[in-house]
């Protein structure tokens, strides 16, 4: 591990960073928004309702609201910050040089993955405590974020590692960054109007409301799947539907374990030429 | 030691690099002179495991660069001939960065670097940001970054174009000093003058193909047939041009009237050379001094690349 992170790449990176001083106004403004948010929902809705209360059920709304918008926070940010992590660097002709050091291509590899979500990461933990506010109010179990946040790094990783693919196999940032969200679009928004497709295919053919091509499109999807993990009852009626078991978090993490696998094996062979034209 | 052999790099059907067959020593400095185009950047990449050969093998100190890349990369510095910096970084963090890459530690890095800046002339700027440094700057600072890992082989590409004439000369006397600490160097340029002064051998190549290879006088003797002979003269011009128009090895006599010298090409040997001085002492004409000019490189290499484009 302590290997790993004495990643030359990485600490390069986060140092230029955070040296920015607009990284710490970006989480300043994340995190002071994000206070309004909650403290402004609490006190509305505990008004509106008359009793001076913040029932447990608001709270799970206000729950699940976040974890949705920090959902949308990862989708759309990460493709941004990994897409030119590579091919930034063949634009500034900083590439070459880096080749010819002693660093693995994984090592290189990661480092770029690495540093450029780590931004996000942090937006993540540190506003940890103010989304955790919530179940204070009760409607949210603990484990239930611990779930959700597993579940946003799964999802950072992946897309982060899509990114870093499209930007080593593509020569151009802008084309990568067109492929990196195209890719984020079709896990969301196509996946999820298949999705829609196909259940209402089969509810007009079988009369039943799912088939296991549904179970498919429902489990790579992230926004479904963060259904079920806000409300595990969700879950159980998928598993009727569909005939099949498996959670949808669990298929999820497969999937997405292996497009990450994919990308990152594919950005680490890709990187440098091979040298070896015999193979 | 470098050996290449047979190396040929390939774009669609035309020949960037033709089979290459070089060998240098160990401890020498190597000029590798060409027009723009020549393939002298192509074969460098192919060196520093940034381009794939179409066909051919080279060895960098006995390892083959196709099946172990990684370890060559060890073993050399690599200074592309355009290269970018980071931005927002200083001189320092560049050169430790790059440190890092080559996995020295911490305390090694702390005491190179201020080693290395002080031997390419950067200590003053060590804390200015990388990116807004000038050209010439940049140049000596990558080839602080090139010497990090302290390799054995430095591979430089134009080291020395877009710098000025100190910075030049600069250059030469780090280049020196690396030469005299027992590395093996290849250099390119396409300015003949430059490398020759400090180089041991010399290859011209010219549209991919290797035309010449040896030491630079060799170069220059194997190359030229023709030398520049120039015999000043007191009084008399018009029977001293008759006397040498005679001679079959002449051609291309010029008066140059002002400092009272005739200049001509010739073709033979010394021993000719000889008996035409004695024979024209002999007719009598006022010979002052005879003597062959020193031809520039320059001229040499403008004749071989011409030569090579009308083949
Ligand atoms: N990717 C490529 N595709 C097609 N042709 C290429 C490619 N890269 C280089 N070439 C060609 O290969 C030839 C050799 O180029 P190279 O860069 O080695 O020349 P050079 O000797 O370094 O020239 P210069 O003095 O201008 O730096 C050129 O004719 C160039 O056009
Ligand atoms: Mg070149």
């Amino acid at each position: 591990m302590k290997e790993l992170l004495a990643n030359p790449v990485l600490v390069k990176e986060i140092k230029l960073r955070f040296r920015n001083i607009k990284s710490f106004t970006g989480l300043f403004f994340y995190l002071l928004i994000m206070g309004i948010f909650v403290f402004g929902f609490i006190n509305l809705t505990s008004s509106i309702s008359g009793s001076g209360f913040f029932r447990p059920e608001e709270s799970f709304m206000l729950f699940s609201m976040l974890s949705y918008i920090q959902l949308g926070l990862i989708l759309f940010i990460t493709p941004g910050l990994t897409a030119g992590t590579v091919s930034s660097e063949r634009e500034k002709q900083t590439l070459n040089i880096l080749l010819t050091t002693a660093q693995s291509s994984f090592q290189i590899i990661f480092g770029k993955l690495l540093s450029s979500i780590a931004f996000l990461l942090l937006l993540l933990v540190s506003g940890l405590p103010i989304y955790s506010m919530v179940f204070l109010y009760g409607g949210v179990a603990p484990s239930q974020i611990a779930s959700i946040f597993l579940f946003y790094f799964l999802t950072l990783l992946v897309i982060g590692a899509l990114g870093v693919m499209y930007s080593t196999l593509l020569r151009r940032t802008i084309v990568s960054m067109i492929s990196t969200y195209g890719t984020m679009i079709f896990l969301t928004a196509v996946t999820g109007f298949f999705l829609i497709l196909s259940v209402s295919l089969s509810s007009a053919t079988m009369g039943t409301g799912a088939s296991p091509l549904s179970y498919f499109w429902a489990c790579i999807n992230p926004g479904v799947v963060l259904l079920t993990l806000l409300e595990p009852g969700f879950s159980d009626e998928i598993a009727q539907m569909t005939g099949i078991p498996l959670p949808l978090w669990v298929s999820y993490s497969i999937f997405y374990t292996l497009i990450f696998v994919g990308a990152i094996w594919l950005s680490v062979t890709k990187l440098r030429v091979n040298m070896n034209k015999y193979r | 030691m470098i050996e290449i052999k047979g190396l040929t790099k390939k774009y669609g059907s035309f020949y960037a690099l033709k089979d290459l067959n070089l060998s240098i020593e160990e401890g020498t400095v190597f000029g590798f002179v060409g027009a723009n185009g020549a393939g002298k950047s192509t074969t460098f990449s192919i060196l520093a495991t940034l381009l794939q050969p179409t066909s051919g093998e080279a060895w960098i100190n006995g390892i083959n660069i196709s099946l172990h890349p990684h370890e060559v990369r060890k073993q050399i510095g690599y200074m592309p001939d355009f290269f970018g910096v980071y931005d927002q970084l200083k001189t320092e963090e560049y050169l430790d960065f790059y440190g890092a890459s080559y996995g020295l530690d911490a305390a090694q890095r702390a005491v190179l670097i201020p080693k290395l800046l002080e031997l390419v002339n950067l200590s003053s700027k060590r804390n200015d940001y990388v990116d807004l440094l000038s050209r010439g700057m940049k140049q000596r600072l990558c080839l602080a970054r090139a010497l990090i890992h302290d390799p054995k082989v430095l591979i430089l590409d134009e080291p020395a174009s877009g710098l000025d004439p100190r910075a030049r000369v600069e250059m030469r006397e780090i280049l020196r000093e690396l030469k005299a600490m027992g590395k093996t160097i290849l250099i390119s340029s396409h300015i003949l003058p430059e490398l020759a002064e400090m180089c041991d051998t010399l290859g011209v190549i010219d549209s991919g193909e290797l035309i010449a290879h040896g030491s630079v006088q060799s170069i220059q003797e194997k190359l030229q047939s023709e030398k520049v002979i120039s015999v000043k003269l007191t009084g008399d011009y018009i029977e001293a041009i008759r006397f040498f128009e005679n001679d079959p090895l002449v051609s291309q006599i010029t008066e140059i009237q002002d400092r009272g010298i005739l200049q001509f090409l010739y073709k033979g040997t010394e021993h000719d050379q000889l008996d035409l001085l004695r024979k024209a002492m002999s007719a009598g004409l006022p010979i002052l001094a005879f003597s062959e000019e020193e031809t520039d490189l320059e001229d040499v290499f403008m004749e071989i690349t011409k030569g090579a484009e009308t083949l």
